[in-house]
């Protein structure tokens, strides 16, 4: 017999569960409402939370002093850019891996796997001396191609349990049908993968999109994305903090946005193999 | 009539694993044949091949005269219809059905004429909008069904399609394949585990075994003269009754034995080599064992299970496993009873220590029987 919760336990759940919720969220909220407030009010003992002075001021100074549209253009570019170039390389791969397996194929996934356990900072000196004589320093496209190779063994990943998730028969059926190779790609395989294939575009943008460590070493100002704009604020200068709050909101805003459409497609991906 | 397939020297093997070591069938065009065996037998790999979903590691296949084993599941003109059906969700039931002839590239206006027809004649017009997830379990079978038969294939390929419906729907959805082929008259080749289905759609069952044929003929011929010991046993539901004997006497007349309990038989087969004192089986089918004053074989009924037209006892004999007969449907033995069954000696069959049957000296009057009257006048099909 399913366990039947009690009003008063269900009650005593849920409010607990929306505690921890807002705790964890406090910070960000925080921060939120402090790029609304003025400098002084920013760091005044007592704190306030609500009841102060809503002022749009900072946003305008740090749109005047650094340019964000030139950093957010270079996040969006940066994050599609490498998302949709792993997805070309990707779904060849996961479509061999599923439907075509040799005896190697589960040892070169976990391998691939493997190397996102790899502290980035050990590939930091090569990658950076590479990008130093070939002169993709501070350019897009040698971010983008960092992201990429970055990312790839996720996307792969993830792209291959979604097609493993397809019945076989029924690509066989398509064959049976008449269908060559592409045409069984395009008419069957890829319509019954897209919600697979769109959640893993999500999900890896916004892992492009936060990606801080490359983006931090190998840019400057060119291709400087929304990591480099946060971390350009913090500096020795002094504190500002409600300055700092507005670049920090206007830096995740978009993320946060994208992020809150697509709970679910996040959830379904990250939990994939976990549950059969 | 197309359709014709023949199989000569096919083999399959994955690395060192030999599932079929060599097969060599001719199948007729028009024919209706079931590849039948237990799990693992080779009968679905064996469609598969002729199929073209897995290459042949040796062998030839011809259909109508033209070697396709090199050629792909799409040039080979077959339609299949699969355990799980296979149908492609994200289409409606006519993008399904008419996906085929898509693929082949025929006119729009065309497409939609055949899928239409296709879907009346399998009572599928209401629901050609539908998605498949929409469907019933019988439902989406006739989908399936649909998008073979629209293509006009040389053969249907079925693998299994039944296991998948309830006991009910698996009858119903019989009867109408059964009706299906007597309409259409294209080849089919059907793979099953089930006997009964076996026994009563085919033409010609093919009886595999570790993906060698054990026998291969028309359902009375396996029924009434199985050639070893294994189609003895897979034919015939509830299974053939067998019993340890030993030769007393081997004559123009038949093969004496002595069964179990001492009591002897004379089997009207062709004696062969057989001596005196040989080891032998005798097989004899439930419905053959009859409860009698005088019988030869003594038990005590462990089980009665009562269907209503029929009885089974299951009646546990000294040194055998359970010996089934069958009953009358108002047989009143009970169990725990004792009775003796009387065999009648012309429905007995004898096997040799290797297993094989020895040949009846008198052919079942059924065993060469057609299935299908001659038709009169010619079908109206046009192909």
């Amino acid at each position: 017999m399913a366990r039947a919760a009690s009003l008063q336990r269900r009650t005593a759940t849920t409010a607990a569960g929306w505690i921890v919720g807002f705790l964890i969220f406090f910070p960000i909220l925080w921060m939120v409402l402090t790029s609304f407030k003025t400098e002084l009010e920013a760091f005044s003992t007592p704190p306030k939370f609500l009841f102060f002075h809503w002022t749009l001021e900072n946003f305008g100074i740090v749109q005047e002093r650094s340019n964000y549209l030139r950093f957010a253009a270079n996040s969006i570019i940066l994050s599609l850019g490498s998302t949709l170039l792993g997805l070309l390389f990707a779904v060849p791969a996961a479509w061999a891996m599923a439907f075509a397996p040799g005896k190697r194929t589960k040892d070169l996934l976990l391998w691939m796997l493997s190397t996102k356990m790899m502290p980035p900072v050990g590939a930091l000196i090569p990658i950076y001396l590479l990008f130093k004589n070939t002169g993709l320093l501070d350019t897009r496209g040698g971010l983008i191609a960092v992201e990429f190779l970055i990312n790839l063994p996720i996307i792969v990943w993830m792209l291959f349990t979604y097609f493993k998730e397809i019945p076989g028969e029924i690509l066989e059926a398509a064959r049976m049908d008449g269908a060559s190779l592409w045409k069984e790609i395009v008419y069957v395989l890829t319509p019954m993968a897209i919600p697979g294939i769109a959640s893993t575009l999500l999900l890896n943008v916004i892992l492009a999109w936060n990606e801080a460590f490359w983006t931090l070493n190998l840019t400057t100002t060119n291709a400087a994305p929304l990591t480099a704009f946060i971390a350009s604020y913090s500096s020795p200068e002094g504190l500002f903090w409600a300055k700092l709050s507005a670049a920090s909101t206007m830096a995740i805003a978009p993320i946060l946005i994208l992020g809150w459409f697509s709970q679910r497609q996040l959830v379904r991906g990250l939990t994939f193999g976990a549950v059969k | 009539m197309t359709g014709r397939i023949v199989l000569r020297g096919v083999n399959k093997t994955f690395g060192e694993h030999v599932i079929i070591p060599s097969i060599d069938l001719e199948i007729e065009a028009g024919q209706f044949v079931v590849f039948v065996g237990p799990s693992g037998c080779g009968k679905s790999t064996l469609l598969r091949l002729i199929a073209g979903l897995e290459d042949t590691t040796a062998g030839k296949i011809e259909i109508d005269g033209v070697d396709v084993s090199n050629l792909p599941p799409a040039k080979r003109g077959l339609s299949m219809v699969f355990q799980s059906y296979a149908l492609y969700p994200h289409m409606s039931v006519r993008g399904n059905i008419g996906f085929g002839l898509k693929m082949a590239g025929m006119p729009k206006e065309a497409i939609r004429q055949k899928v239409e027809k296709a879907a009346s004649v399998l009572n599928l017009t209401n629901y050609l909008d539908r998605k498949p997830r929409q469907l019933s379990g019988g439902q989406r079978q006739r989908v399936a069904i649909g998008r073979a038969i629209v293509r006009e294939p040389k053969a249907f390929l079925f693998d299994e399609p039944l296991s998948n419906l309830d006991a009910a729907l698996r009858v119903q959805m019989r009867l109408e394949i059964a009706q299906l082929h007597e309409s259409l008259t294209t080849t089919m080749i059907y793979v099953t585990h089930d006997q009964i289905e076996a026994m009563t759609l085919a033409d010609k069952i093919v009886v595999l075994n570790s993906g060698n044929i054990e026998q291969a003929g028309s359902p009375l011929e396996l029924y009434h003269h199985p050639v070893n010991l294994f189609v003895a046993g897979f034919i015939g539901s509830p299974k053939m009754n067998f019993f340890a004997a030993q030769v007393r006497a081997a004559g123009a007349a038949g093969v004496t034995v002595a069964l179990p309990g001492g009591r002897e038989i004379t089997v009207p087969v062709t004696a062969g080599n057989l001596r005196p004192g040989d080891k032998v089986t005798l097989g004899a089918r439930p419905e053959h064992l009859m409860p009698a004053a005088d019988g030869e074989i003594l038990g005590q009924v462990a089980v009665a299970e009562r269907l209503g037209g029929e009885t089974y006892l299951y009646i546990r004999v000294a040194g055998q496993p359970l010996v089934v007969a069958q009953a009358a449907g108002n047989d009143t033995t009970r169990v725990h009873d004792q009775v003796t069954l009387r065999i009648e000696p012309e429905t007995c069959h004898l096997f040799d220590t290797e297993g094989r049957a020895l040949p009846h000296l008198v052919r079942h009057p059924l065993a060469e029987m057609r299935p299908t009257a001659p038709q009169t006048q010619p079908a109206q099909h046009a192909r």
